[in-house]
C-alpha cells in the first residue's frame, strides 16, 4: 500500500519526529503474587513498538496476559518490571487523555446515552456546550442520532457498545485502548462495528490499540498485529498487516487476507 | 392507567372481596358475639361513626411514623456511605449494628418513654429506631454492589473520591436505598404504635388500645383498617419517589 494513504489516515496524529514511536514497551513483565505459592507469571517479556495513528491488536489465546498488558499500557495496573511509554512519557498511572472500551459496554444505567458519553468530560471538568455538541455529533456518526435521550435499557448490545465508543472518544483522547469490545457482540453485529471502528479511525486518526482472540477480525481491522504466546506471554509474532484501505468485507476472501490469517495461526499454534 | 394495570387491580380486589363476603357471612350464620370477631359491615358502620376520631388520631401517628423514617434516611444513608467506604468504620461499627438490631424494640420502648415521655419524641424514636436498620444495610449492599468496571472507568479518568461517590455509587446504590426504604416505611409505621402500646395520650395505637379496654372491637378493628391504609400510603409514596428519582428504572418495559 502507498504511503500516501497511510499519511492520509494518520494526518494530524503523527509525532514530528516520525523515527520516535508514539509508544515504546520493552521487556514489560508481569508476575502476580499468590500466597503460598510462587508467583503467577502473567507476562514474561513483551517489546514492540506503537506508531502514532495505527490500530495495533494483540491476539492471543484467552487468558495469556493481553488483558493484563493492556491494563498495564493504560496506567491502571503497574507492572512488575520493563519500560512503558506513551508519547515519550513513562505511564505509570491512570492517564485522562486515553479512552478505554471495555468488553461489556458499562454504559450507567442512570445516565442517557448522551450523557453516558459526556461522562469523561464531566470528569475532566470540561462539559460545555462544545462538550454537548461534539457528543451529539459523534452519536450521529455511529448512527445513534435521535437516541439521545433514551436510556441504555432501552438500546441492543451493539447500539450500547457503540454508546461506549462514544464516551471512550469524546475527550480526543492520545490513544484508545479496546478490550475484547466486540467480543460479546454477534457476528454480523461485529462486522458492522468493525466497519464503523475503520470508519471513525478514518475520520478521528486515533491511535488504537485493540484486544482480540478472532484472528479473522485481528487481520481485518489492523495495521499491525502483536502475537501473544500461551502463558506467560512473549510475543510470538508480529505481523504488518499490508491490506490497503478503505478495507472492504470482500477482502475477507482475498488470498493475501487468508495468508495473513494463516501466519497468525501458525505464531498461535493452531495450524501448521 | 393502562388496561393491563386495571386488569392486575382487579384480582387483589377480587381477593380481598370474597374475603370480606365469607367473613360477614360466617359471623351472621355463625352469630358470633361482636366482641370477639365484629363483621365486616360492624367495622365499616364503627368507621363511618367515628371517622372523625379516626382522623384525628391518624395524624399523631402518620407524622411519628413519617417523622421517624425521615430521621432513618437522613442519619442512615450517610452513616451507611461511612461504613461501606472505610474498612476500619465497617470494622467498628457493624457489629454494633446488628447487636444493637437484636434487640427487640418492644422490649427497649419503654426506656425510650422514660427519656422521651408520652409525647411524640418518644414514638417518632421508636420509628426511627426500627426504620434505621434496613436503611443501613441496603444502602451499604448498594455501594458495595457498584459495577468494578465503573469504578475502573472512573479510575482510568483519575476521577475524585468525590465525584465516584457523587456520580457512581450512589446512583448505583439508589435501587438499593429504594428497597430498604420501602421495607423501612412500613416498619416506622409498626415502631410508632408500639410506642403508641406502651404509654400514649394520642395516635390511632392509643385509640385501638382504649378501645379494646371498653370492649368496643368494631373500634378497635377500625383502628386497624386506619393504620394498614396508613402503612400502604406510605408505602405508596415511596414507590411514586423511587419513580420519581429513578427514571430510568422501568423505561425498559416501556
Amino acid at each position: 500500500m502507498g504511503a500516501a494513504t497511510r499519511e492520509d489516515i494518520c494526518s494530524g496524529a503523527l509525532t514530528p519526529r516520525a523515527s520516535v514511536p508514539f509508544g515504546h514497551f520493552k521487556d514489560v513483565h508481569q508476575a502476580f503474587a499468590q500466597s503460598g505459592r510462587a508467583p503467577l507469571v502473567a507476562i514474561e517479556n513483551i517489546t514492540f513498538d506503537l506508531q502514532a495513528g495505527h490500530l495495533v491488536t494483540l491476539l492471543g489465546p484467552s487468558g495469556c496476559g493481553k488483558t493484563t498488558f493492556l491494563k498495564i499500557v493504560g496506567g491502571l495496573l503497574s507492572a512488575s518490571s520493563g519500560t512503558i511509554q506513551i508519547n515519550g512519557r513513562d505511564v505509570q498511572e491512570p492517564q485522562p487523555d486515553f479512552g478505554v472500551v471495555f468488553q461489556q459496554a458499562n454504559l450507567m444505567p442512570w445516565r442517557t446515552v448522551l450523557a453516558n458519553v459526556l461522562f469523561p468530560m464531566e470528569i475532566l471538568r470540561r462539559a460545555d456546550a462544545e462538550a454537548v455538541r461534539a457528543a451529539k455529533q459523534m452519536l450521529t456518526l455511529v448512527g445513534l442520532a435521535g437516541f439521545e435521550h433514551a436510556y441504555p435499557s432501552q438500546l441492543s448490545g451493539g447500539m450500547q457498545q457503540r454508546v461506549a465508543l462514544c464516551r471512550a472518544l469524546i475527550h480526543k483522547p492520545k490513544l484508545l485502548l479496546m478490550d475484547e469490545p466486540f467480543g460479546a457482540l454477534d457476528e454480523l453485529t461485529r462486522m458492522e462495528m468493525q466497519d464503523l471502528l475503520l470508519d471513525i479511525r478514518r475520520k478521528t486518526g486515533a491511535t488504537v490499540m485493540f484486544v482480540t482472540h478472532s484472528i479473522s477480525e485481528a487481520v481485518y481491522i489492523s495495521d499491525a498485529i502483536v502475537v501473544f504466546s500461551r502463558r506467560p506471554a512473549v510475543v510470538a509474532d508480529y505481523i504488518n498487516v499490508d491490506l490497503p484501505y478503505p478495507r472492504a468485507s470482500e477482502m475477507r476472501y482475498l488470498p493475501a487476507f487468508t495468508a495473513l490469517e494463516h501466519r497468525a495461526g501458525r505464531a498461535l499454534g493452531i495450524t501448521r | 392507567m393502562t388496561r393491563g394495570a386495571i386488569k392486575n387491580s382487579l384480582f387483589p380486589l377480587l381477593g380481598v372481596a370474597v374475603i370480606l363476603v365469607v367473613w360477614q357471612l360466617y359471623t351472621d350464620v355463625f352469630a358470633i358475639s361482636r366482641i370477639v370477631l365484629p363483621s365486616p359491615l360492624d367495622i365499616f358502620d364503627a368507621c363511618a361513626a367515628n371517622w372523625d376520631a379516626l382522623l384525628r388520631q391518624s395524624w399523631p401517628t402518620f407524622s411519628e411514623s413519617v417523622l421517624g423514617f425521615l430521621l432513618a434516611v437522613v442519619v442512615g444513608i450517610p452513616f451507611a456511605v461511612c461504613v461501606a467506604s472505610s474498612r476500619i468504620l465497617n470494622l467498628t461499627l457493624y457489629p454494633i449494628l446488628i447487636a444493637t438490631q437484636s434487640i427487640p424494640k418492644v422490649a427497649i420502648a419503654p426506656i425510650i418513654l422514660v427519656w422521651f415521655g408520652l409525647g411524640m419524641q418518644s414514638k417518632l424514636v421508636i420509628a426511627f429506631l426500627v426504620a434505621f436498620f434496613p436503611i443501613v444495610v441496603d444502602t451499604a449492599a448498594g455501594i458495595r454492589a457498584t459495577p468494578p468496571a465503573l469504578l475502573e472507568l472512573a479510575r482510568s479518568l483519575r476521577a475524585s473520591p468525590l465525584q465516584i461517590f457523587l456520580k457512581i455509587q450512589f446512583p448505583a446504590a439508589l435501587p438499593f436505598i429504594f428497597a430498604g426504604a420501602k421495607v423501612a416505611v412500613t416498619l416506622a409505621v409498626i415502631g410508632a404504635v408500639i410506642g403508641e402500646f406502651v404509654g400514649s395520650v394520642s395516635g390511632l395505637g392509643n385509640l385501638l388500645l382504649s378501645a379494646n379496654s371498653q370492649l368496643d372491637s368494631a373500634l378497635a378493628w377500625a383502628a386497624l383498617v386506619w393504620l394498614s391504609a396508613l402503612g400502604i400510603l406510605l408505602f405508596a409514596a415511596v414507590v411514586v419517589a423511587e419513580r420519581i428519582v429513578m427514571p430510568w428504572s422501568d423505561a425498559g418495559h416501556r
